[in-house]
C-alpha cells in the first residue's frame, strides 16, 4: 500500500524530470553551433580548429577589426546597404499589403472571391520562375545595381502572405465598428486609416519583422541584382568575403558572419510574442 | 494558408462580403485600395510569368534578341546528365530532410506541449534556428561545421579520446561527395522550430474531454496518441508538409554557400535551384533556364497537386 502510494508520487515528477533533460540536450544541440561560432569569432584562427570548448583560452578581438576592413569598404558600408534595402522593403510590404488586405477583407466587388484565389496561388509560385524575366525588365529600366528590383515589388504588395496574413488578422476586427463609422459618414479611407490600422498594429508589427528577417537574409535577388561591389548588402559581402580569403581567415569570416546575425537576434527579441503568433496562424516561415 | 482550424474561415473570407444595407458594392473604392497589389501581379508576378513561359521556347543570352526554337529546350532538359543529377539530389533532399524534419517538430511539440516549466524559453530555443537558417552566415557555419576541421569532426575526436573503443572516422563531410549532401539535409532539419510552433498551435486545439474518454476506456498514452493525438492533428500535419516540400524544393542560399557556388564536389549539392542560377546568371542561357524554371513549376505544382490527393486518405477533418 505505501509503496504504491509512493509509486503515483514519483512517477509522474520523474517523468517531469525526463522531460526536462530531453528539452534541455536538444536545447544545447540546437544553440551549440550558434554559440561555438560566436566563441570562435573571439579566438585566434589556430585556436578555432583545435578546441571544440565554448570559453576561448586566448580571447582576441582582433578578428573583428580584421574582418571589418578586408573588403573595398569598411563593414558599415554593407551593413547601411542593407538597411537601406531592409526599411524601403519593410515600409512597402506594410502600406501596399495593408491597403490590398483591406479590400480583401472589407469590400465588396466583382469576381472578389476569384481575385482572392489568385492572391492565394502566387503565394505557392517559386520566386525562380519568375526571377529570369524579371531580370531582363529591371536591366531595360536600368535599375540594375539600385536597390530598386529589392523595394519597388514591395511597394505592390508582390508578398503576397503578408496580405493574406492582414486579411486574416482584419476580418477578425468586429464590423460593428466600422459599420458605426460608415453612418457617421465615414468613407473607406477614414475606416481604414483611423480605425482598421489603429487595431491592426500586431499583424503590421508582423508583417514589419518577418519582412526585417527574410529581407535581411535573402541572398538569391540580392546576388543577381547587385553585381556592382559598391551596392554589395550584407550577405553578398560575406560571400565575397568567403571567396576571397576562404580557409585562409575563419576567425574574421565568423565575426562578421555574427554581426550580419545581430540584426537578427534583435528584431527576434523584440518581436518574439509576435513571430510565434503569426507563425501559428498562418505558417509563415 | 491557414492552420486548419482556420480554413472554415478562410472560406469565409473568400465568399461574398455580407452587404451593409444602403450599399450595392464598393468597386471603386475596391479598385483603388487594389491598385498597387494589381499593377504588381500584371508587372511583377503574372507578366514575367508568361515571359518566360514564351522565352523557354527560346534561346536568348541577354545580348542578341531571343530566337525561337520550339521545344528544343526542353527535349534538352532530359538529355542533360547535370540537370537530372541536379533532379535527384533535390529529390533526395526534400525526401529524406522534410520527413525528419517533421518527426523532430512533432516529437517536440508533443514534450512541450504536456505543460513544461519554462516553454516560452524553450520554444524560443527551438525557433529560433528557423529564422536564421536560410541567412549566409549560418551557411557559412555550417560549411566550416563539417569541414576537415571543424566542430563535428573535434568533438568525435573528443569522443574517441574518451571511448577509444569504438573509433569514429574523422573525414572532411563537406568535401566527400557520399556526405556533402548530408549535411545540408542536417541544415535543414535544424530549422524544424517553425512547424513546430505550428504543431503547438495544431495540439491545443484538440479538445480535453477526448483524452478524459480515452483515459476512462484505459488508453495508454501511446493508444492515445495513435487514436487521438495524431488523427486529430493530420491536418496540421498535412499543412506542414505542403509547405515544407515547397520550401525544401526551393532551397538555394545554403547549397550555393557550402559547395561554393558550384553544387560540389562531383555535383553531390547541386541543387536545382542552383543549377537553374548557373544556367541563367552564370552562363546566360535564358532560353534554358526558363524551361528549367517552368519544369520546377510543374514539379511543385504536381507535388502539392498529389499532396492534397492522397491527403483524402489519411487527414482527418473533424467537422
Amino acid at each position: 500500500m505505501t509503496e504504491a502510494g509512493s509509486h503515483l508520487r514519483w512517477r509522474p515528477r520523474l517523468r517531469g524530470l525526463f522531460r526536462h533533460v530531453v528539452l534541455i540536450v536538444a536545447g544545447i544541440v540546437m544553440i551549440y553551433p550558434l554559440l561555438w561560432m560566436l566563441a570562435s569569432s573571439f579566438k585566434p584562427d589556430a585556436l578555432i580548429f583545435a578546441e571544440p570548448g565554448l570559453i576561448p583560452t586566448d580571447f582576441t578581438t582582433e578578428n573583428y577589426s580584421r574582418g571589418w576592413n578586408s573588403l573595398a569598404h569598411p563593414f558599415s558600408y554593407y551593413l547601411m546597404n542593407s538597411f537601406m534595402v531592409v526599411s524601403g522593403a519593410v515600409l512597402g510590404n506594410v502600406v501596399a499589403c495593408s491597403l490590398a488586405a483591406y479590400a480583401f477583407a472589407r469590400l465588396n466587388f466583382r469576381f472578389r472571391r476569384l481575385w482572392f484565389a489568385v492572391m492565394l496561388m502566387s503565394i505557392m509560385l517559386p520566386i525562380h520562375v519568375i526571377i529570369v524575366p524579371q531580370y531582363v525588365l529591371f536591366s531595360e529600366l536600368g535599375w540594375l545595381n539600385t536597390f530598386l528590383p529589392l523595394i519597388v515589388p514591395k511597394f505592390l504588395a508582390t508578398d503576397s502572405f503578408f496580405v493574406f496574413l492582414m486579411v486574416q488578422f482584419f476580418r477578425g476586427v468586429p464590423k460593428e465598428l466600422d459599420e458605426a463609422a460608415r453612418i457617421d459618414g465615414a468613407g473607406h479611407g477614414r475606416i481604414f486609416l483611423q480605425i482598421m490600422l489603429p487595431l491592426a498594429v500586431p499583424a503590421l508589427a508582423t508583417t514589419a519583422i518577418f519582412t526585417f528577417i527574410w529581407t535581411w537574409n535573402d541572398f538569391l535577388s540580392q546576388l543577381i541584382f547587385l553585381t556592382d561591389p559598391d551596392m554589395y548588402t550584407v550577405p553578398i559581402a560575406l560571400r565575397a568575403f568567403l571567396d576571397s580569403t576562404g580557409q585562409s581567415s575563419w576567425g574574421a569570416m565568423f565575426a562578421m558572419s555574427v554581426l550580419s546575425l545581430v540584426p537578427l537576434f534583435l528584431m527576434f527579441l523584440l518581436g518574439q510574442r509576435y513571430l510565434v503568433r503569426g507563425i501559428a496562424t498562418t505558417g509563415l516561415k | 494558408m491557414a492552420v486548419p482550424g482556420e480554413v472554415s474561415k478562410l472560406r469565409k473570407t473568400a465568399g461574398p462580403a455580407t452587404r451593409a444595407p444602403s450599399e450595392k458594392g464598393d468597386g471603386k473604392a475596391a479598385a483603388l485600395f487594389l491598385m498597387p497589389w494589381f499593377v504588381g501581379l500584371v508587372l511583377i508576378v503574372v507578366g514575367p510569368l508568361l515571359a518566360s513561359l514564351y522565352l523557354s521556347f527560346t534561346n536568348y543570352n541577354l545580348l542578341q534578341d531571343p530566337e525561337l526554337v520550339g521545344v528544343e529546350n526542353y527535349r534538352q532538359l532530359f538529355q542533360d546528365p547535370r540537370l537530372l543529377q541536379s533532379l535527384q539530389v533535390t529529390f533526395t533532399y526534400v525526401f529524406v530532410s522534410v520527413p525528419l524534419q517533421l518527426a523532430a517538430a512533432l516529437g517536440l511539440a508533443l514534450v512541450l506541449d504536456k505543460g513544461v516549466r519554462g516553454l516560452p524559453f524553450y520554444r524560443s530555443v527551438f525557433y529560433l534556428p528557423s529564422l536564421l537558417g536560410s541567412s549566409v552566415a549560418i551557411a557559412i557555419l555550417w560549411r566550416q561545421l563539417f569541414g576537415t576541421q571543424g566542430l563535428l569532426n573535434q568533438v568525435i575526436d573528443w569522443f574517441n579520446g574518451i571511448q577509444p573503443l569504438v573509433h569514429i572516422g574523422t573525414q572532411g563531410w563537406v568535401s566527400d561527395p557520399a556526405y556533402a549532401l548530408g549535411t545540408l539535409i542536417t541544415l535543414n532539419v535544424w530549422t524544424f522550430g517553425s512547424p513546430m510552433v505550428i504543431f503547438l498551435a495544431g495540439l491545443r486545439q484538440i479538445p480535453q474531454m477526448y483524452y478524459e474518454a480515452a483515459s476512462l476506456d484505459g488508453a495508454s498514452k501511446l493508444r492515445q496518441f495513435i487514436s487521438v493525438t495524431f488523427p486529430m492533428l493530420t491536418p496540421v500535419v498535412f499543412f506542414n508538409l505542403v509547405l515544407q516540400i515547397i520550401n525544401a524544393f526551393q532551397t538555394f542560399t545554403q547549397a550555393f554557400i557550402v559547395s561554393g557556388g558550384t553544387g560540389g564536389p562531383v555535383d553531390s549539392t547541386l541543387f536545382y535551384t542552383l543549377y537553374l542560377y548557373l544556367q541563367g546568371f552564370g552562363n546566360f542561357n535564358m532560353g534554358y533556364a526558363s524551361a528549367m524554371a517552368w519544369l520546377l513549376l510543374v514539379i511543385v505544382g504536381a507535388m502539392t497537386a498529389l499532396n492534397f490527393y492522397a491527403s483524402k486518405y489519411w487527414v482527418f477533418y473533424d467537422d
